[in-house]
């Protein structure tokens, strides 16, 4: 008997999860229907973001995601390599573990800060490097690459660690340099996971909405240079959901969460089940 | 140059680019860490804990409705999404074990651990906050539990598997019933893993800023009424960091140093706990 309710509590819990999920796409789906039907396509390619009168074109804000995480990945990408063959190749073993605690605390850090920190001192180098008003989709990509360097370096530095020893000891055998090693055995093998380990890490970048918050200006032109400022999905929501007065104003902005929801879960989604579990079944 | 001169050139040329690149990381990281330290630190004082939010130019402002209100929400949270969390992980770990569902809720759990926070609000807003009309503490500790029971399930999941199978099958034999096992067997087994799992957990959702912003939305002052607007540390620290008034970004940078020295504790308490079970057995 309390075993049966015992076993259907837990049932219950693990569906739930399903049931939220679906549940959030049905309603996102529902909530921006009036946004669909009355701007259809228009609603992605137009970048006309008027609520004044009511008209709503999101490609601005799409663009900046999209431009914003793409400088963001440019930036992280390289370093966050570098830094995961450090720890996992050059690195002692004492600062090995100092530093890799480090990089995981610093992953824990909430964007939020990383957001006030980029208005309060990074904002100010960009204007006086380049001029302009120093926020802008640089201020972003920068302060977004600076956020999401701790994880990637992480999960990368994981998926290197997963070549096996022997396999690197028979390469230094060959009378291989420790490059060797990196760039033909440990690349290669751990080629999958840390593909999918940098895909991941852009599909949080995409969701990130404190950190560029504070630096991207809320601006809804297609900027014509990164150094203009623009806006992206989450920093328009971030922005606008309170203070939207009209139904459609708020169906468009179900759209726009709606469009960001599927374009992180399609990127998660190959990054999970394409490569990570590839380079498991390795 | 010979051959082998020239591979330990660019070996030396490709490690010193790694490290040039761990160097110019952790620089970054500690410029923002030095930051939040000494503006955090040179505002801190005891009035942040006495007072509640007032107008920009009051010396008696402070920070105690977000510091109760941000206790309040994660409490909240907590309290929904851990018993939700790890009764969902028991599931997949001893009943769903390699099913196919148990598969699927596995796989759409890890893909809403990364999924972006601010949506889970947009949902929460349209399912609660709009029907009510409006914003709680509520809907706002109910966005948080979301994002936390992707979290308790994985680990819950993880470290229940670790559990050894002859374990439960000793106490099988001895012919308890299932929940019992597991209640008193696994479960205890498990314990420090578990443990960690939900102090991740909370520190996870006690730096979330975007799904608060329109479910507990923001108040300038003390309250504990749930159905109410709240105020959160994380919710402060934006508004406050955003406005004119540089005692406000004060305030702002000490809620910020608070709220990382909590979720840093948080996440060094976790790995003590982890590193100590692990040595116990």
């Amino acid at each position: 008997m309390i075993d049966k309710i015992f076993f259907n509590f837990t049932r219950f819990s693990a569906l739930l999860i399903l049931v939220i999920v679906a549940w959030i796409f049905v309603v996102l789906f529902n909530h921006s229907l009036e946004a669909m039907n009355a701007f259809g396509l228009d609603f992605i390619t137009k970048d006309e973001w008027a609520p004044n009168l009511d008209k709503f074109g999101a490609q601005a804000a799409i663009l900046g995601s999209v431009i914003s995480t793409f400088l963001a990945m440019l930036l992280a990408v390289p370093i966050a390599i570098g830094v995961a063959i450090f720890l996992s190749e050059i690195a002692h073993d004492k600062v090995k573990s100092f530093f890799g605690v480090s990089v995981e605390l610093l992953a824990a850090i909430p964007s939020v800060i990383y957001g006030m920190w980029g208005l309060f001192y990074f904002v100010p180098i960009i204007r006086d490097i380049f001029g302009g008003m120093g926020i802008g989709l640089l201020a972003a990509g920068i302060v977004l690459a600076i956020m999401i360097l701790p994880f990637m370096a992480a999960v990368t530095r994981d998926a290197m660690n997963t070549t096996p020893d022997i396999l690197k000891e028979s390469a230094y055998a060959l009378g291989g340099t420790q490059w060797d090693v990196i760039k033909d055995v440990i690349i290669p093998y751990a080629k999958a996971g840390i593909i999918g380990s940098l895909i991941l890490a852009l599909g949080r970048a995409i969701g990130e909405t404190m950190a560029v918050t504070f630096v991207m200006g809320n601006v809804h032109h297609v900027p014509g240079s990164i150094l203009d400022p623009t806006t992206s999905i989450p920093v328009t929501l971030a922005n606008e959901f309170t203070e939207a007065d009209s139904s459609l104003y708020f169906s468009s902005l179900f759209g726009l969460a709606l469009t960001l929801l599927i374009m992180s879960f399609v990127v998660i989604a190959i990054a999970k089940f394409y490569f990570l579990r590839k380079a498991r079944r390795a | 140059m010979t051959a082998v001169q020239k591979r330990i050139m660019v070996n030396r040329i490709a490690l010193g680019f790694s490290t040039l690149s761990a160097v110019i990381a952790l620089a970054f990281l500690f410029w923002i860490l030095g930051v939040l330290v000494m503006k955090g630190m040179s505002a801190l004082n005891w009035n942040i804990f006495i007072f509640e939010g007032a107008p920009p130019g009051y010396i008696e402002s402070g920070l105690k409705h977000a510091l109760v209100g941000q206790l309040i929400l994660v409490g909240l949270a907590t309290g929904i999404g851990v018993p939700l969390g790890i009764l969902a992980g028991t599931y997949l770990s001893e009943y769903g074990k390699n099913s196919r569902l148990a598969h699927t809720i596995r796989d759409i759990s890890d893909i809403m651990m990364s999924a972006p926070s601010i949506v889970i609000g947009a949902f929460v807003y349209a399912v609660i906050v709009m029907p009510m009309g409006h914003f709680s503490a509520w809907a706002g500790a109910i966005a948080l539990a979301i994002i936390m029971i992707p979290i308790i399930l994985r680990t819950t999941d993880d470290m229940l598997q670790l559990v050894p199978g002859t374990l439960r099958e000793a106490a099988f034999a001895l012919g308890a019933p299932k929940y019992k096992v597991i209640k008193d067997v696994v479960y205890r087994g498990a314990k420090a893993g578990i443990l960690t799992g939900v102090l991740l957990g909370i520190a996870r959702v006690g730096g979330e800023t975007a799904p608060l912003l329109f479910t507990s939305f923001n108040d300038n002052f003390f309250t504990t009424d749930l159905n109410a607007a709240m105020p959160s540390l994380t919710v402060t620290i934006f508004n406050y960091a955003i406005s004119p008034y540089e005692d406000w970004q004060q305030l702002g940078w000490a809620a910020a140093f608070i709220l990382s020295m909590f979720i840093l504790g948080l996440n060094i308490l976790g790995r003590i706990i982890l590193f100590a079970g692990k040595k116990g057995k």
